[in-house]
């Protein structure tokens, strides 16, 4: 892994039109193809922070203070993926679009590598045959076509945003093994946003705890977990409710 | 064991598609059982039916020895009540909390009208709300503090069945622990009977004793919650299971 950092936020300040700080004087920085989580409550910044780095502020936020630096561009993977998409523009032409403009091919080359990136993401092969609308695809489906769409970017950063917060918990494992296993393909770092700790345990290296707009706690993320030395990353641990182990299949019969 | 609710066949139909296929279902008095399925699977049908809101279009459910039917007696009414996911969207933005529990109170006679206020405020103690909180609106509570006032209103009739459909989901983990916890004092406290639909299985765990699983309008297990969550006897709840992330040892 290469010692320069993709990813530079150095004490990034956010602040509403009126005044109130949103998020306070956070910096953090990513390597090359490393996931970093952060995690947090409603209300503490998360978010926002994602979108400081995409330059996608909502109106009203401002950039008061800090800086972002970053060489190489990063797209993003939204919580509802109905609500990222256009519901009157059928997906295949919604991602041929993104790779037409971004990766600067021909119209026909760009149906095809968006057929290819839909295939990889595991999505029908029907798709090719005849094209749908958003409202025809189930909800993990539909985020695989977000995902795909933020890939079609060539992005050396992915920015997920709670991708799997809407989704049932099987599709929500699937979305995560796909994720895991296009990083490994591909390489891109990642900032994934959560408020599950054990989604994020499983797919970052580091942990970044926030709460009202300020880390509270960082690290990697076995040793923040073993020793939380905030009471707030203990209450997100405690906050994953326990199940008990399964037996294994067949040692029942 | 005394059943508190039987569920007889019950089927549901939309157009042409199943909501519910022939459901059989009993609920022990004073336990909870805690219903999973993803979304689509016909648990929110289910509790709309046993609370009267849907017809179903083939079955029977049974209230104790009573059957209900499509029309319902206000008592009957009385004696299945709803919490549901969003508080926002099921308090009255323009009521004052002591309107909003009073209301119940008094259409189904519960106190007279010079008790009301000392019910609600009891009320209020009961799901750790302050006494002065009467006189405020919705809008100035937290989320969590809204699901309480839900839940002070659903237990205000004193009701024999209390269906929660996903009570936590729309709320912050933090949040969603101490409403677990009320859950949980709740039942010890007044000896509830709760139908508890969740698609969250560590909330599941939390509160059950019983636990149903629905796939596609139908009823695939229902086990004791021990033997659900460490052998689970159908393919799809061990799917199911095995796809929780869990935390790194």
């Amino acid at each position: 892994m290469s010692t320069e950092p993709v990813l530079e936020v150095e004490s990034l300040t956010l602040a509403a039109k009126s005044k109130e700080i949103l998020v306070n004087n956070i910096s953090f920085s990513l390597a090359r193809g490393e996931s970093l989580g952060l995690v947090g409550e409603s209300g503490s910044g998360k978010s926002l922070t994602l979108r400081a780095i995409l330059g996608l502020l909502p109106r009203g936020v401002e950039q008061t203070g800090g800086a972002v630096r970053s060489k190489v561009s990063s797209a993003m993977v939204f919580q509802d993926p109905r609500g990222a998409l256009d519901p009157l523009c059928p997906v295949v032409k919604q991602l041929a679009e993104v790779v037409y403009y971004r990766q600067q091919v021909s119209r026909r080359a760009a149906r095809t590598i968006a057929l290819e990136l839909l295939e990889r993401l595991g999505l029908p092969d029907s798709l090719r045959k005849k094209d749908r609308y958003p409202s025809q695809l189930s909800g993990g489906q539909c985020q695989r076509v977000v995902i795909a769409l933020a890939l079609a970017c060539k992005p050396g950063i992915l920015l997920c945003d709670e991708p799997t917060t809407a989704l049932d918990v099987t599709v929500q494992r699937q979305i995560i093994d796909t994720i895991t296993s296009l990083q490994h393909e591909l390489g891109f770092a990642m900032v994934f946003v959560t408020h599950n700790l054990a989604i994020a345990a499983n797919l970052c290296s580091r942990l970044y705890v926030m709460k009202q707009g300020q880390i509270v706690e960082h690290g990697e993320t076995l040793s923040l977990l073993q020793h939380p030395a905030d009471p707030y990353t203990q209450m997100l641990i405690d906050s994953v409710l326990p199940l008990p182990e399964l037996e294994l299949e067949g040692s029942r019969q | 064991m005394d059943l508190a609710l039987q569920v007889r066949d019950l089927t549901v139909r939309y157009g042409g598609f199943t909501a519910l296929d022939h459901i059989q279902l009993d609920l022990e008095q004073h336990t909870t059982l805690g219903l999973v399925g993803e979304s689509g699977s016909g648990k929110s049908t289910l509790a709309r039916v046993i609370a009267g809101l849907i017809a179903p279009d083939e079955g029977q459910i049974l209230l104790g020895s009573q059957e209900l039917r499509k029309k319902r007696s206000r008592e009957q009414h009385k004696k299945i009540q709803m919490i549901f996911q969003n508080p926002d969207a099921s308090l009255n933005p323009k009521h004052s909390i002591r309107q909003i529990l009073s209301e119940a109170l008094l259409f189904h006679r519960i106190v007279d009208r010079s008790q009301v206020e000392t019910r609600s405020k009891e009320l209020l103690s009961r799901v750790q709300l302050e006494a002065r909180s009467l006189d405020k609106y919705p809008h100035e509570f937290s989320g969590g503090q809204r699901q309480r006032i839900a839940i002070a209103r659903a237990l205000s009739v004193e009701p024999s069945l209390l269906i929660a459909d996903e009570p936590t989901s729309a709320l912050d983990v933090s949040v969603q622990r101490s409403v677990l916890e009320l859950f949980h004092t709740l039942k010890a406290e007044l000896n509830l009977t709760v139908l508890f639909i969740s698609h969250d299985l560590g909330v599941i765990h939390a509160v059950s004793d019983t636990v149903a699983v629905m796939r596609q309008g139908k009823l695939v297990e229902i086990n004791t919650k021990d033997q659900f969550f460490v052998r689970p006897e159908h393919e799809y709840s061990r799917e199911l299971l095995s796809a929780v992330p869990k935390m790194p040892q």
